[in-house]
């Protein structure tokens, strides 16, 4: 059985049909890819799958829980994590409070316990403290631990918006053009630790991606999307292979 | 019968807010910041025609002219003194900035002129008009001022649409870096925003002063707020957006000030700025803006 | 490492406070105070609490609220008429006040939330200028307030004090326009300064704790924090009552330091809700050791200015304008960061390096 069932997704802005009966189903464990050019609509199923924008029509589960038309929030805590193509951070906080953050449903103390520091925040905070810098050294950001999340170098900033996804504990993780502005090298490492993830935490993964060598090296699965519709979908080899893919990519 | 007047000073005193409205939404427009000093260029205004008419015995029409040149001028050199050098900086610190430029304002007054109030004569010399055995009187100022708004509207909108200088107003408010790029003047263009607004709050000036014929370097404070009211209730930016919050804010505080309490009349109009609000985020005419995720 | 830095940066500003206090303590007691500074530092208490608890909305909430004077007004309004219905009922004047500070608390917290909802789904300017209605409506509501308390209970009414229909014994406890007067005098310097104490510990606790993580990282980035399961509305509501509740204590302050309370565009209108923005911006967005030294500073400053009677609110202005223009226009910032010293020694140091 898959964790995530997309069934006839739909979405239209205005008169526009962003996305058409657009199928996804993805198993446990596996790290998925959604390819396609630019504005094929790839963000947009993420929005959707995230509760950002209300789908017009079709059905989201994972897990075979319905989840369609759930807010930002409550989806997040169903269990789907993502990153955002354009870095969002909590700029002004540190790299560890970005973390921390991020646990903040896993790790529960009262405001009131907060506020007179009772022995309950303490220890809460010890164990946030121990988790958020373990999640940063998966990524080798432990020792940028106290520095500002925004004078961080690009690449790391990257990283540091996957430790903040996986730090929500969740069973998907989508990742938004995670190599966008990173060079060769960068990529590759990245690639490392993707997998690592997926190794490491038992973590289902979708991302979307342009740099193919990131694409072919690690993806299972394929969808390709095109003009708002599903091209063509399957094992990775196969994909890549599809002539109709390959015109879709490099036009006529 | 009495309805009528009261819909009539409604509509006259929307008419004010009106004009200073205008200025409010060009500004907040184009320079993309509260000007919160505007009301007290209101102020200046009414206190320019005071000086040259009552003292020393100008015309009423040239004592206007005037003070349109003098706001005209003090609005240009407040952008350059306070506001050009913070263009960039954070939108706080230039809405911190006019609120001393206000400050000052009213304390340059409160040294020229006192603290006591002064007799406004009003400028308007046409006759009131009477109707219906004079159960319905609309007097000149009224007449004056709704037809002064009127005018406004038209050359205001003729003038973005129709010159070069108004369509460089429309892109720089639009999008202020591609207007840069496509080769307008953005600095002169927000200091021709800046004089207009300036220039129309020295005639709302005039006639707001001799609607009510009391003047002191306050005077502009209160209209101001609610002119900026009645900007963001027509939706900030829009310029027919202005005239209609102007006109319905008047009409909503008069008719509340007869009907049901003219201390409460200040309340009313702020509740329902607050409803409108919570009904259309970006007021009346407001565009409604997403944000790209 | 970082823990231990913002706990002795927390330290900082306490002591700076107690500092003050027991410098301001020794002038008095050797008698170098003037009697106008003494007549300043119950009213300098309010408007630091102010300032701070403003700061948790602008700086840490990151919304900007122009009618932050509306919940003083509420604190202040409700506490004084508490204590004028209890001045007979409870003989100790201290535990009078703390009851009346708590309720003020409570009222103006209230009122945070009931305006809150409504106000804090509206963005940025917009917000701003309903905040600032919503000041405005409290000030003028209190204008046309009448209860008078007899043997019956109490009565209200919009219209004046006549039509409350009092019996003989009775008496008028907030009288319209008129306000309240005889208020006890129960504000001291030393509760003001404790009250300041309770506001730094509740306002720099709450940026540590998990919720006050939550609201900066709902101002950073709403949609990120909504991506990480934070609960956006709950989060702002709770920053912004918090705010609202900790202005009503100041009002409980100002309306037990004078004898006559009323609401005036002066003190409770949106001019007192700018003139404490001004404190938080000068000092800091986010600052809160900076909104303390800043509203002392802005405070005792026109007071200073008194020698230049007429012109000193003009100087004032100005002083203002040039701060703004020298702190936050882009090219003073770049001049500033050319000349600070640390870059010159840095500089410096590399200098030598090269040799």
């Amino acid at each position: 059985m898959a964790m995530l069932d997309v069934t006839n997704l739909g979405i239209s802005f205005g008169g526009l049909r962003a996305v058409d009966s657009f199928e996804l189903h993805i198993k446990k464990g596996e790290l998925y890819g959604l390819i396609g050019p630019n504005g094929a609509g790839k963000t947009t199923v993420f929005n959707m799958l995230t509760g950002v924008y209300k789908p017009t029509d079709g059905t989201i589960k994972l897990d075979d829980k319905n989840i369609t038309g759930m807010k930002t929030t409550q989806i997040n805590q169903e269990g789907i994590a993502r990153t955002f193509q354009n870095i969002r951070l909590f700029k002004e906080l540190s790299v560890l409070d970005n973390v921390k953050v991020g646990l903040h449903n896993g790790y529960q103390y009262s405001t009131i316990t907060g506020i007179f520091r009772l022995p309950k925040y303490r220890k809460t905070e010890k164990l946030m403290n121990e988790k958020a810098m373990e999640l940063l050294a998966v990524f080798d950001l432990d020792k940028e631990a106290n520095l500002l999340a925004s004078n961080l170098p690009y690449g790391k900033q990257r990283k540091l918006e996957i430790a903040r996804a996986l730090a929500t504990n969740p069973k998907l993780l989508l990742l938004d053009e995670p190599a966008a502005g990173m060079n060769p090298n960068e990529t590759k490492e990245l690639m490392d630790t993707i997998q690592l993830i997926r190794d490491k935490f038992d973590m289902t993964i979708l991302l979307i991606e342009h740099d193919m060598k990131l694409v072919s090296g690690i993806c299972e699965k394929l969808t390709v999307l095109n003009f708002g519709q599903v091209l063509a979908q399957g094992e990775t080899s196969e994909v890549l292979n599809n002539p109709e893919v390959i015109k879709a990519y490099l036009g006529e | 019968m009495s309805f009528l007047n009261y819909l009539i000073n409604g509509i006259s005193l929307g008419s004010v807010y009106a004009i200073i409205a205008l200025g409010y939404t060009m500004v907040y427009g184009i320079a993309k910041m509260l000007n919160f000093a505007h009301g007290d260029v209101i102020m200046v205004g009414g206190f320019v025609v005071f000086t040259m008419s009552s003292r020393m015995g100008l015309s009423p029409a040239l004592a206007v002219l005037v003070s349109i040149i003098v706001c005209t001028v003090l609005g240009i050199t407040i952008e350059k003194i306070a506001y050009k050098p913070l263009r960039g900086a954070s939108s706080l610190a230039v809405l911190i900035t006019a609120i001393g430029v206000s400050y000052f304002l009213q304390n340059l007054a409160l040294l020229v002129f006192g603290s006591d109030t002064k007799l406004f004569t009003s400028v308007v010399k046409i006759p009131a008009i009477q109707f219906a055995d004079g159960q319905l009187t609309i007097t000149g100022e009224t007449i004056v001022t709704i037809i002064a708004c009127i005018i406004i509207m038209i050359v205001l909108t003729l003038f973005i649409k129709k010159t070069k200088a108004g369509q460089a107003m429309l892109a720089v408010s639009e999008d202020r870096g591609a207007a840069e790029l496509m080769g307008v003047n953005v600095n002169a263009t927000i200091s021709l925003t800046f004089a207009i607004g300036s220039g129309l709050a020295a005639i709302a000036g005039v006639l707001l002063c001799s609607v009510y014929p009391s003047l002191n370097p306050y005077t502009g404070s209160m209209p101001g707020i609610k002119a900026f009211v009645a900007a963001v209730f027509g939706g900030i930016g829009s310029i027919p957006g202005a005239l209609i919050g102007g006109v319905l804010l008047g009409i909503i505080e008069i008719l509340s000030k007869a009907y049901i309490s003219s201390q409460l009349s200040d309340a009313i109009v702020f509740a329902v700025l607050i409803i409108v609000l919570l009904v259309k985020p970006t007021g009346l005419l407001g565009k409604k803006i997403s944000e790209k995720v | 490492m970082k823990k231990l830095n913002i706990n002795k940066d927390y330290l900082i500003t306490y002591g700076m406070v107690v500092a003050f206090y027991i410098i301001m303590q020794i002038l008095q007691g050797t008698g170098n105070l003037s009697s106008l500074f003494k007549g300043l530092l119950v009213p300098l208490c309010v408007y630091t609490i102010m300032a701070v608890s403003l700061n948790l909305t602008v700086g840490i909430l990151g919304e900007l609220s122009l009618g932050h004077a509306g919940f003083m007004c509420v604190g202040a309004f409700s506490s004084a008429f508490f204590s004028m219905c209890m001045k007979d009922v409870i003989s100790s004047s201290l535990l009078r006040f703390v009851i009346a500070i708590i309720i003020s608390a409570i009222v103006a917290a209230f009122f945070g939330i009931i305006i809150g909802i409504p106000v804090l789904r509206l963005k940025g300017d917009y917000l701003a200028i309903v905040t600032l209605a919503f000041g405005e409506i409290i000030k003028n509501v209190i204008n046309i307030l009448y209860v008078g308390k007899d043997g019956n209970g109490l009565h209200i009414s919009t219209k004046d004090s006549i039509s409350l229909g009092l019996a003989e014994d009775g008496k008028v406890i907030i009288n319209g326009a008129q306000g309240i007067t005889g208020t006890p005098n129960d504000s001291t310097f030393t509760i003001g300064i404790i009250l300041l104490l309770v506001t730094l510990f509740i306002v720099l606790n709450f940026m540590n704790s998990r919720s006050g993580r939550a609201v900066m990282a709902i101002r950073d980035n709403r949609i990120a924090a909504e991506s990480v399961g934070i609960n956006i509305s709950k989060y702002k509501l709770m920053a912004f009552a918090i705010s609202a509740s900790l202005a009503g204590v100041a009002g409980a302050l100002y309306a037990h330091n004078l004898s006559t309370l009323n609401a005036m565009p002066k003190n409770f209108g949106y001019n007192m809700s700018i003139m404490i923005l001004v404190y938080v911006v000068l000092g800091g967005i986010g600052n809160i050791r900076g909104s303390i030294i800043a509203a002392t500073v802005l405070t005792v400053l026109p007071e200073l200015l008194r020698g230049f009677s007429d012109y000193r609110m003009l100087i004032y202005a100005i002083v203002l304008i040039a701060m703004m223009l020298f702190n936050a226009s882009p090219k003073a910032v770049e001049w500033k960061e050319k000349h600070s010293i640390k870059r010159m020694i840095a500089s410096k140091k590399q200098a030598k390096e090269v040799e």
